[in-house]
């Protein structure tokens, strides 16, 4: 496996069709599904689905919330750490906002559902393994394992909801999440990984 | 004589049937598990307690209490011990097991899979 050595920078190993694709189409790529989500306004699938229906699906939207929290504040640490170059930088705080973005939506959603929104915690809580981040490499690794976890979760969760618009919502969110295992991956070195199905 | 030799036979079969555990664990591959337990790692780490709790130490642990993790009432209450039988029923189908637990997963369908997966755990997860 060729890996980049620890503090170069993230985007010289990236293809320049995908460097245009981290800055240029995020607002494109923004579906209906998710929009819905951030809206907070009532879904009329809601009017379909008892109420033990609704409880189970705002428990899996606070999950998600909580994993969006946790992935936002790994953001923070390894961006207050001293250890990115800009260019790495740039890249965990353009991921930290789709984070920040997902986490207000669901939060939204929780609550137009009539859910209480589970709450993020403090760094000392999350209590992150930041002896092991030596360099931008262990930083980025870090991260890529953190956004690998994201999409089996997702994957995970999306076919027990009940309510289909919130399915599609959450496999907006798994791809979001998938783009930025990709392109960790592509700035840790790693060779391109291909899947048939995503496990 | 022939029929009694039958009778017996099919007896027998029929008592192992009968009494055969609910499941038939296969020998598990942990150098497989390792790779699938990046499915559990959105949520779960061998030994710190995220999203969901702390894997270390599973073996044997009766659910729902792993210290300073706040579980949900279905898992405190579900008078499960963790061991090979029961993490496999749990990771087919965890809602179907526990009703009402807070992991939202759906559950890993395949048997070998999840044989892996717990080969692995069984060597992670020591104290």
């Amino acid at each position: 496996m060729t890996t980049l050595p620890p503090n170069a920078s993230p985007t010289a190993f990236v293809p320049v069709r995908r460097r245009f694709l981290v800055g240029g189409t995020r607002a494109l790529l923004s579906g209906a599904a998710v929009a819905m989500l951030a809206s907070g306004a009532a879904r009329p699938a809601m009017a379909a689905q008892t109420a033990e229906q609704i409880k189970a699906d705002v428990d899996i939207l606070n999950t998600a919330l909580a994993l969006e929290y946790e992935g936002i504040a790994a953001y923070q640490v390894g961006a207050k750490s001293g250890l990115l170059r800009p260019d790495a930088l740039k890249l965990a705080v353009e991921f930290q906002s789709d984070h920040k973005q997902h986490a207000e939506a669901l939060a939204k959603a929780v609550k137009q559902m009539g859910g209480t929104p589970v709450q993020s915690k403090t760094a000392a809580e999350y209590n992150f393994p930041t002896a092991s981040l030596k360099n931008q490499f262990d930083v980025l690794r870090f991260a890529a394992g953190l956004e690998e976890g994201a999409i089996s979760a997702y994957k995970g969760a999306i076919p027990l909801f009940a309510d289909k618009d919130l399915a599609a919502a959450g496999a907006s969110i798994l791809g979001s999440e998938a783009m930025h295992w990709a392109i960790l991956r592509s700035a840790l070195g790693y060779k391109p990984l291909t899947l048939a199905f995503v496990g | 004589m022939r029929r009694g030799a039958y009778f017996l036979i099919g007896l027998g079969l029929t008592t192992l049937l009968c009494c055969a555990p609910t499941q038939v664990h296969a020998e598990g591959d942990p150098v497989k598990g390792e790779e699938l337990y990046h499915r559990c790692q959105g949520c779960h780490s061998i030994d710190r307690n995220r999203i969901g709790p702390m894997h270390k130490g599973i073996f044997g642990r009766t659910a729902g209490t792993v210290p300073g993790f706040s579980y949900s009432s279905a898992m405190k209450n579900s008078d499960i011990v963790w061991n090979e039988d029961t993490l496999a029923r749990f990771l087919e189908n965890p809602r179907q097991l526990v009703p009402g637990t807070k992991m939202t997963y759906a559950g890993i369908k395949d048997a070998k899979d999840r044989a892996d997966l717990i080969a692995y755990l069984k060597q992670a997860t020591k104290p």
